[in-house]
């Protein structure tokens, strides 16, 4: 018998060997894939900020276009004599647009968010969920053609004027960052602290007392959070917005005159300009602009994020 | 501390490797692309061609890339087309990252140094014309009418004989080559972008916002010209191919195939292709631009015109 059971412990062993060898190896084979993914990542991300900044610098340092001036200055016109490189109208309006688009759709993006979890969970999840994730499926084409079709020609209708400018731009983008912001403040008020909502009902409260009372004002940082990452998306949106804002490199004296954001006078004229001519330059700085502003608004997000955490 | 190696190595591999690419991406293409012209010469003629540019163009190099391509004696030869932007284009033919740029403008209006060593190879013409919206009553007007309009002091179209209806610009960008045309030879001067004026890149927005916007003007290569919008006459000359051939209606631009000194030999049997009747007289037409071969005069960077 002695030989058998030997034999069996000594197979046994070996298979176990074997084992932990291909432990061994799945452990190498993940952590090697992980470290070249995280690699890789880590110098995408230096390399696109050095050459965004290195570009966008240029435009100061070799061109000697004043600080002041681009930030400042009212008046664009590159291939002018002399050329002005004033970015100040596609500042503001980058910040009209995503402003106003924050304010029409963060308080429809809240109701949905309170309907799919405080109102009526099960079916309001139901209808509602798949709608939104279907607007952040459309392309911003799409969006951009439906504002071209639909909402100027509204607008020119109903207000008269061009119906291109700041209000169908935002008009547009409110709908684009209708999910982004829907979903985040829903994460978090499903993700509310235990007992808040039951404590409050034990007390006698109503459901409006309760949302309004406790529920909003706990979670406050987080829905700001959805907020602001709808804004950092509206902020950068180019095409849909290219279409539908008229691009005239001026502040409009309305909200249904042609103004411009940064975004699209970046795509409308990186492609017909030369590498490294100041026109070209000027436009680096303004993606330079939106890169910066980005940083400000992953920042916010972090600072509210540590204030929600106690 | 074994089991950080992999780690270490991996880092310091991907280091070397990615460094490995930066220098090594410059020297390989071009050294590939001369033994090839030289090997092969006698022969078949193989190799790559990537022309980037212009989006007006675009659509004929790549009807006529696909063509050459299904050409027996060429089937050696892939044609890659980009669009970009003319900018674009021609930075990158003269930076070396692509053999051919395709432009709507002479390489010395747009580059401000490394004009000199681009050669140009015209291909097909361009014509444009002013356009309105098909409610404006207008049909023609003169030069300095739309001069006018174009600088902001004609602001209405009674003033010039139409509707009363205000006007709204519908203008490209500053860096439009399209632009540059219709400023160069319909207006002789640039002009300023004015409050309120719409600004678009793209033809077929351009063209849908004239055709939807009341009282709006703006340009379109005639290709673009359909019976949604008001084709103008330019001084009372219609904009159609043979006004254009025979140089009375001067509002055209060529279409730039530009090469980084003279084209190696795959590269030039691509642009001798376009510039055979083949192409010039179904593709070309079809697209709605207009032949080189068919133009009675010729017009240098300066914008002066033989016959």
């Amino acid at each position: 018998m002695e030989p058998v059971e030997g034999k069996a412990f000594m197979e046994q062993n070996k298979r176990s060997q074997v084992m932990k060898e291909r432990h061994y190896w799945e452990e190498w084979t993940g952590r090697i894939y992980t470290s070249v993914c995280v690699v890789f990542l880590v110098a995408v991300i230096v390399s696109i900020v050095y050459f965004v900044a290195s570009k966008g610098v240029a435009t100061f340092a070799m061109n000697g276009v004043s600080l002041s001036e681009f930030f400042f200055g009212t008046k664009w016109s590159p291939d002018g004599e002399p050329a002005s490189f004033g970015a100040l109208p596609f500042i503001t309006g980058s910040f009209a647009v995503t402003i106003l688009a924050a304010l029409i759709a963060s308080p429809l993006s809240l109701c949905a968010a309170l309907f799919m979890t405080e109102i009526v969970p099960k079916s309001g999840k139901r209808i509602l969920q798949p709608a939104i994730e279907l607007l952040s499926g459309i392309p911003s084409v799409v969006y951009g053609f439906v504002g071209l079709t639909v909402i100027v020609p509204l607008l020119r209708n109903v207000f008269g004027g061009q119906g291109i400018g700041i209000l169908a731009g935002c008009l547009v983008l409110s709908v684009m960052i209708l999910p982004t912001i829907t979903s985040i403040m829903a994460d978090a008020l499903s993700s509310l602290p235990g007992g808040l909502r039951e404590s409050s009902y034990a007390l006698g409260a109503t459901r409006w007392q309760t949302i309004a009372r406790v529920i909003i004002p706990t979670l406050l940082p987080a829905l700001l959070t959805g907020i602001i990452l709808g804004m950092a998306r509206a902020f950068g949106e180019a095409l849909a917005v290219q279409m539908v804002i008229g691009n005239a490199p001026h502040i409009p004296s309305s909200l249904l005159e042609s103004a411009s954001t940064l975004t699209s006078v970046i795509t409308l004229s990186m492609g017909n300009t030369a590498m490294g001519s100041v026109h070209n330059n000027a436009l680096w700085s303004m993606a330079l602009v939106l890169l910066l502003m980005t940083f400000i608004f992953v920042l916010l997000v972090r600072l509210l994020e540590r204030r929600n955490r106690i | 501390m074994l089991k950080k190696w992999p780690f270490i190595l991996m880092t310091l591999t991907m280091v070397f490797a990615l460094a490995a690419c930066g220098s090594g991406n410059n020297a390989a293409p071009q050294g590939d692309a001369a033994k090839g012209t030289e090997d092969k010469a006698a022969a078949e003629l193989t190799g790559n061609i990537l022309a980037v540019g212009s989006t007006a163009l675009q659509p004929l190099v790549e009807q006529a890339g696909q063509k050459f391509m299904a050409v027996d004696k060429y089937k050696g030869i892939a044609v890659q087309v980009q669009g970009g932007g003319s900018g674009t284009g021609l930075t990158q033919v003269s930076g070396g990252q692509a053999d051919i740029g395709n432009s709507d403008v002479f390489a010395k209006e747009k580059l401000e140094s490394g004009a000199d060593e681009l050669v140009d190879h015209q291909v097909a013409v361009v014509a444009m014309s002013a356009v309105a919206n098909p409610k404006v009553g207008v049909t023609d007007l003169k030069k300095d009418q739309l001069v006018q309009i174009f600088t902001g002091k004609i602001t209405n179209w009674k003033q010039v004989g139409g509707a009363d209806q205000k006007i709204v610009i519908v203008n490209r960008p500053s860096s439009s080559g399209t632009r540059a045309t219709f400023e160069k030879y319909a207006l002789g001067q640039k002009t300023e972008d004015l409050p309120g004026s719409i600004q678009e890149d793209s033809s077929g927005t351009v063209k849908k916002l004239i055709a939807e916007t009341p009282g709006a003007i703006g340009y379109l290569a005639l290709s673009y010209i359909d019976n949604t919008v008001t084709a103008l006459k330019f001084d009372g000359v219609e904009a159609n191919v043979e006004n254009v051939e025979q140089g009375k209606y001067p509002v055209w631009a060529y279409e730039h195939m530009y090469t980084k000194g003279e084209p190696k030999e795959h590269v030039k049997a691509f642009l001798d292709y376009i510039l055979s009747d083949e192409i010039q007289k179904s593709d070309v037409v079809d697209l709605g631009y207009i032949p080189v071969s068919g133009m009675q005069v010729k017009r240098d960077a300066d914008g002066n015109i033989t016959k």
